[in-house]
């Protein structure tokens, strides 16, 4: 069974038809990269997904669990699927350490100490632990990136959603945040990312699928995709891509 | 020149002579003088009326000269302006344009100078006549000194009333407002009925004028003989009232902080599995309170002087204190008393919600 399954799903906003009956299916382990011109729905399915948005058809399934529709404890959803945006929404009135821990003792009830500690863990990780009493304002970009992703990851997900999280930081920032992605993607973490990195998509992906028009229009592994797309709808992104010399 | 003087390249090319100040500084210098002349004038009326009303005191006399003096001081600032002016006339004569223009951006700089002080001065003076008009009669009216301070013990005691009203009402109002304005944007069909009831609320209690809260609240509940109400105190149903018309103000500022916050921090909230209250409690009210803190501490500056209004209904505050000293003695000054400790009490709240407001602005600024 396939760790989640999209069927068919439409979303609108008012009458403007986003996803028109998309399909994507991702496996345990598997890093998924959503590509594809702004505005192409890319952001709206990982928030689908995440339910910040509800749909008007198809379905999502988890684990084969149905995780749309009337019903559904999206709480609960919502501890197994993190997602982390492109603006990091770090709380800004709280500490960094605060800001991971809140989840894990609201949510999880997990005890003080042991959120703080684990918290200090995943900081230490990223190299961060110094900061842990700063606030978000106090971190450049890149580490207030790198912070959202942790916070994510305390809740310890089994889908990480990443939506465009290095459209927003300084060219010099990125890598820092890549670099965790390269580790998380090793250590098998499953994740879709919607990603203008064409580079290191190709790198990571397991699966690239390049969506348009409200559809996965065309999907397959990094090197077909980059090297040899079958549309032309594709090939015109990809060209284009290059020709901006991000590929 | 050979080329025509009036063409575009001609005009951009010939410099811009500085304005010349000379006019303006001796209006200025004129101004400051007839200002000394009139000062004089009031400080010997003043005097007059002293002398009528035996009053003579050696100190007087010496602070009268010196305010009677003191406007000489702008004829410094006139007379530089004037010095400068004439020296920026020279230095054009010898076209030295540069020099020209400092000492003409000096002359004006100072002219404006004494005209602001003069400005100022003469408002003053206006004050002092109005207050020793008709024989001292305003000063009397307002500032009868032996009344204000054998009435200040009464006042001050009355004035407490007014605090514990205000304290207790603030802190009401700042809770009850923002349960209201969480019960305004809940979500969802099931909670229509009490966004509708919270919405007709404010609406109500923010036209209504909160004299007509307190005396409807005041007079009617307890005559509703309903033994609750008439057992409370007449000071607690002022808070009642005062904290119903609040209430909804503060609802307002609550409601427009909450909406403040970006949608992003919500869905960065709920997407961790926090639940709607959760993300109220954890992310949302802490921020927008943060942000809403100047309008909700004017709101509260508006209730202290509301609480005058609780003498319709007979409390027995500062106000309606004053003005039962002001009908025995047939004078207002036990009033100005009262004015005077509401100034007291306002003028470091407003400063400090100016220093709050500067505090977020730098924050902005910052990014």
């Amino acid at each position: 069974m396939s760790l989640l399954e999209v069927r068919n799903v439409v979303k609108r906003f008012g009458n403007n038809e986003v996803l028109r009956g998309i399909n994507l299916t991702v496996e345990a382990h598997q890093v998924v990269c959503l590509i594809g011109p702004s505005g192409c729905g890319k952001s709206t399915l990982l928030r689908c997904i995440n339910g910040l948005e509800e749909i008007q058809g198809g379905e999502i399934r988890l684990h084969g669990d149905r995780i749309t529709g009337p019903g559904v404890d999206l709480n609960a959803l919502r501890r197994e699927v993190g997602i982390v945006f492109q603006s990091f929404n770090l709380f800004p009135h709280m500490t960094v350490l605060q800001n991971i821990t809140l989840a894990p003792t609201q949510v999880l009830r997990m005890p003080e100490e042991q959120a703080r500690e684990k918290a200090l863990a995943l900081l230490k990780r990223i190299g961060l632990e110094h900061k842990a009493q700063a606030y978000p304002d106090q971190l450049s970009g890149g580490q207030q990136q790198r912070v959202a992703i942790v916070r994510a990851l305390a809740m310890e997900p089994m889908l990480l959603l990443l939506d465009e999280i290095t459209s927003a930081l300084d060219p010099e920032l990125v890598s820092e945040v890549l670099n965790l992605l390269r580790e998380l993607a090793r250590e098998g973490m499953t994740m879709i990312l919607a990603t203008h990195e064409m580079g290191f998509a190709k790198e990571v992906a397991s699966k690239v699928c390049f969506l348009y028009g409200g559809v996965v229009h065309e999907e397959g592994p990094p090197e077909q995709i980059f090297s040899n797309p079958q549309q032309e709808r594709t090939q015109q992104f990809l060209s284009s891509i290059i020709e901006a010399g991000r590929l | 020149m050979a080329e025509p003087s009036n063409t575009k390249e001609a005009r951009r090319r010939r410099p811009t002579p500085p304005k010349d100040g000379f006019a303006f500084a001796l209006l200025a210098l004129g101004w400051a003088v007839c200002l000394a002349v009139a000062t004089w004038g009031v400080m010997v009326r003043v005097k007059a009326v002293m002398s009528a009303n035996n009053f003579q005191a050696l100190w007087t006399d010496g602070l009268l000269l010196l305010v009677a003096l003191l406007p000489l001081a702008l004829l410094l600032p006139a007379s530089r302006s004037l010095q400068q002016s004439i020296q920026a006339r020279r230095a054009l004569a010898a076209e030295n344009l540069i020099a020209a223009r400092v000492h003409s951006a000096e002359a004006h700089t100072w002219a404006w100078f004494t005209l602001g002080y003069a400005g100022a001065w003469l408002l003053l003076l206006l004050l002092v006549l109005f207050f020793i008009a008709n024989n001292v009669a305003v000063g009397r009216t307002f500032f009868q000194l032996e009344l204000i301070a054998s009435s200040f013990g009464l006042i001050l005691q009355a004035f407490w009333v007014n605090v514990v009203i205000f304290l207790f009402a603030g802190v009401l109002s700042l809770l009850w407002g923002l349960v209201v304005a969480i019960a305004k944007l809940l979500p969802g069909r099931p909670a229509q009925p009490i966004r509708f009831l919270a919405t007709f609320y404010t609406d109500a209690f923010l036209s209504l004028p909160s004299i007509i809260v307190i005396y409807l609240v005041g007079f009617g509940l307890p005559l509703t003989g309903i033994a609750f109400f008439r057992s409370l105190p007449l000071e607690a149903l002022a808070v009642l009232a005062l904290t119903l018309t609040y209430g909804a103000y503060m609802a307002e500022v609550y409601r427009a902080g909450l909406e403040s916050i970006h949608p992003s921090q919500w869905a960065a909230a709920r997407s961790l599995g926090l639940s709607y209250g959760q993300t109220l409690r954890f992310v949302i009210i802490p921020q927008a309170v943060r942000r809403i803190v100047p309008p909700l501490l004017n709101n509260f500056i508006g209730m202290q002087k509301d609480t005058a209004l609780v003498n319709v209904v007979g409390v027995i505050d500062a106000f309606n204190q004053a003005r039962i000293i002001a009908s025995n003695n047939f004078n207002l000054s036990a009033v100005t008393t009262v004015a005077i400790l509401f100034i007291l009490i306002t003028i470091p709240q407003t400063r400090l919600v100016d220093r709050l407001v500067e505090r977020d602005r730098a924050r902005f600024r910052q990014g």
